[in-house]
């Protein structure tokens, strides 16, 4: 959009960028806390681990739903060729996340059956992450495109690359729903979760490790991008941070810090995903498709941009309020589920 | 074999929509009540007030839940089945829809978790404003999404520029020519849905006895609003209508099994339209009365089915007789309100047990009637997804195959037909455990299960 004032599609990036950010670490805790919901001590420890996101987790939700919905008023282009492309895949995330969102409310009414919506939870988050880290993994290996049309397969992302990328966001949410239950309980619970974060943070740093490789293998543009002088010193502090991130975090699981393993998994995610991003840029549909040719009109992006940089702000301030009624340990005897 | 990705998709949407439906149509309403339950309690402290609250957040919140889930299907089912709509209609549907999930979704989710959870947390003014912010926010919801499916029926505010909508007007293509209609005819559908069902479970609870003090309170105070609303729905939907015969004519044409332009159009009470000869079999009608409604004169020329091609008619069978379900429905709501009236005036209102029998009868109607109405407008449309824009065959994913598309349908019919059964299941088990119950130790699974003492509100009934 050359001889514009403002480049609202670069701004629309950024938005969409920092709404999927918001619901990988929102959501990334509540599905972690599913994921290592049969791993969990006893009954007791699991309904207070439910107990711990039962309140924010329909809002930590709702941001999936606005990055479909801002994804198709920003860029309709993305929303029309990566959803058919990874249709199975959604599908799948989708039956997860019915499968773990009805269990938050039947679990509690549920007497006998209880133990059904135990596995309904954790099969259901358990597929919702794999499934979302094969859009991922697909995502970042591209699609078969003509035009405005996606014109591959329906089993198009069924890579090994995308298997491998399911299996890490797994292992990535575990993380964080692990040091979460950290911040947000006590006692047995919480020894519990101290003993499986290091095994966790071992897995991730082994998939970072992973992705790192693959990605540069696979597509030699990014190896291009990251191996070429001057890029390679501006890239460096990523993997050095990373690093510094996991000792630090190291540090804090051995000190038994409730705050700061949760404050370094979100420090990491933060890293891969910029890492992502800066390797992506600016392509939204790889491997030719920029930012640009995938944009709504201005006149929409406008709209819609009027509306959202007043209300972002205003959704932040009263989420950031109910985590904050919601502070503190949940424990047996808290206000639990009603 | 082959399977039809188009045919398939078609089928899911139906069927993903009208489960989805089912949901909103009684959450709007019910969260309206929570907050005027809570704003009660709030002004009166009458412990009445908060268990009748207590008893329907709970119901509220099994719902919500599965409104939510079902919700997020929606949000992607348009770019996973019919991508090419979703192209094509972008620059107006996507800010629409997002404007929806950020001034509506975001509010309804996070104090809805304050509604649930926070009454002990915060102060009781602070519960009561999440009550009603949870509402607001469904309110808000309906809106967007109703001006979005307004525009797809009655697109105005644009231009088509290479295949794809450009929005010209904001203003217009949002306050569409139907937009003002449709919204005031759900919103009233959705509280009467909600108020028959409120009906129907204190009238059962007064059949057998049960919660005497609780029921009366719930029952006059739903058949009030019921009273008001189920006429007034008449008349916004006869208003709807006159707006559809303006700009969809072919629509109303089929609801009235009209084949010919004629004037003194009967209004038929039976009919089999005939698709292949143009005709209706077994007529029984009153004549003159469809002119007499659509042009408020018996005179009055309406234009027939023949009017446009056989390939851009609607299906006239399938219009034509949901539209008769929703009437005839509303038809019974209007009586069961009058008949309240009545009984209130001879003070028999809570003892009449043929009157308490027909209302226990009325809670899956209005539900029925909904879904009915939105088969005749969706029906209606046909075969436009875009109204004289796109063709629903145009808009389907290219890249779909019919056993995929198969694949989808099925696992979200199996899905849902679960969690229906096991949702309703449980909802059942709140209402029959009573708003006096809502405490009591064996009933309380929370109170079971982590050995909490009961809440320090229910000290409130004792």
């Amino acid at each position: 959009m050359e001889g514009q004032l403002i480049d609202l599609t670069l701004i629309w990036a950024l938005i969409i960028a920092f709404g999927v950010f918001m619901y990988v670490l929102m959501d990334g805790f509540d599905l972690g806390v599913g994921i290592l919901f049969p791993f969990a001590p006893n009954e007791e420890a699991r309904d207070i681990m439910m107990n711990t996101v039962a309140p924010v987790w329909d809002g930590n939700e709702t941001w999936l739903v606005l990055g479909g919905a801002g994804l198709l008023g920003a860029f309709p282009l993305v929303y029309s060729i990566v959803l058919p492309a990874v249709y199975l895949p959604i599908l799948i995330m989708l039956a997860g996340l019915i499968f773990r969102g009805v269990a938050f409310e039947f679990r509690f009414k549920a007497k006998d059956s209880k133990w059904l919506w135990d596995v309904s939870f954790t099969v259901g988050s358990v597929v919702a992450t794999f499934a979302q880290g094969l859009v991922l993994g697909s995502f970042i290996q591209g699609f078969d495109v003509d035009g405005t049309r996606f014109v591959g397969g329906a089993f198009d992302w069924a890579t090994p690359f995308a298997i491998m990328t399911g299996f890490g966001l797994m292992a990535g949410y575990a993380l964080i729903g692990g040091c979460w239950i950290i911040m947000k309980t006590e006692g047995e619970v919480r020894d519990w979760a101290y003993r499986v974060a290091p095994v966790l943070l071992i897995l991730v740093l082994l998939f970072i490790s992973l992705v790192s490789l693959w990605t540069p293998l696979m597509r030699e543009a990014i190896a291009e991008r990251w191996f070429s002088t001057p890029n390679l010193y501006y890239f460096l502090p990523v993997p050095v941070v990373t690093g510094l991130i996991t000792l630090l975090m190291i540090k804090a699981l051995r000190d038994r810090t409730d705050y700061l393993p949760f404050l370094c998994s979100l420090g990491l995610f933060l890293l891969c995903y910029s890492g992502l991003a800066i390797s992506l840029w600016p392509n939204v549909i790889q491997p030719d498709i920029s930012l640009w040719d995938a944009a709504a009109s201005p006149g929409s992006q406008l709209f819609l941009l009027l509306g959202v940089l007043f209300i972002i702000p205003l959704i932040l301030m009263y989420t950031a309020w109910t985590y904050w009624v919601f502070r503190g340990k949940v424990t047996r005897d808290s206000v639990g589920y009603h | 074999m082959e399977f039809d990705p188009l045919l398939l998709s078609r089928i899911q949407f139906a069927f993903v929509v009208s489960f989805h439906i089912i949901f909103p149509a009684f959450t709007i309403g019910l969260a309206a009540f929570i907050a005027v339950l809570e704003g009660l309690w709030f002004r009166t402290g009458n412990p009445v007030y908060l268990q009748l609250s207590k008893m329907w957040i709970k119901v509220f919140a099994v719902s919500f839940g599965m409104g939510v889930v079902s919700g997020i299907v929606m949000s992607f089912q348009f770019g996973t089945n019919w991508s090419e709509l979703s192209y094509a209609s972008a620059n107006f549907l996507g800010p629409v829809l997002s404007y929806e999930v950020v001034t509506a979704f975001f509010l309804e989710a996070t104090f809805l978790g304050v509604l649930l959870f926070g009454r002990d947390k915060v102060p009781q003014g602070m519960h009561l404003f999440a009550a009603i912010m949870v509402a607001v926010g469904t309110f808000i919801s309906s809106f967007w999404i109703l001006s979005a499916n307004s525009w797809m029926q009655t697109p105005a505010g644009i231009e088509i520029i290479n295949g794809r909508v450009e929005v010209v007007s904001w203003l217009e293509a949002i306050f569409n020519p139907s937009f003002p209609y449709r919204f005031a005819h759900m919103v009233l559908a959705a509280f009467l849905t909600t108020g028959f069902f409120v009906i129907a479970v204190s009238a059962w609870y007064l059949l057998i006895n049960k919660s005497r003090e609780y029921a009366k309170v719930m029952f006059s105070m739903t058949l009030w609003l019921v009273t008001i609303m189920a006429p007034l729905q008449l008349f916004v939907g006869d208003l709807h209508g006159l707006d559809t015969l303006e700009h969809q004519p072919a629509k109303v044409a089929a609801m009235e099994g009209n084949w010919e332009t004629q004037s003194r159009v009967p209004l038929l009470l039976f009919a089999i339209p005939d698709q292949e000869a143009e005709m209706n079999h077994f007529e029984v009608g009153i004549p003159g009365l469809a002119s007499l409604i659509l042009k408020h004169d018996l005179d009055g020329v309406v234009p027939g089915l023949k009017e446009w091609a056989p390939e851009d008619r609607p299906h006239v069978a399938t219009v034509f007789w949901s539209f008769r379900v929703m009437v005839g429905i509303g038809m019974l709501m209007i009586l069961v309100a009058a008949l309240s009236l009545l009984l209130r005036y001879r003070g028999t209102l809570f003892v009449n047990r043929g009157f308490l029998r027909l209302c226990t009868c009325m809670m899956p109607l209005p539900f029925i009637a909904v879904l009915a109405g939105w088969i005749t407008t969706e029906m209606g449309r046909q075969p436009w997804v875009l109204y004289e824009i796109m063709r629903t065959e145009d808009a389907v994913t290219p890249s779909l195959t019919g056993g995929v598309a198969l694949t989808s349908l099925i696992v979200f019919v199996v899905v849902y037909a679960l969690i229906f059964i096991a949702g309703g299941y449980y909802i059942s088990r709140i209402l029959k455990a009573g708003p006096e119950q809502e405490t009591t130790p064996e009933d309380d699974a929370v109170t079971r299960h982590m050995r909490r003492p009961a809440r320090p509100m229910s000290a409130a009934d004792g």
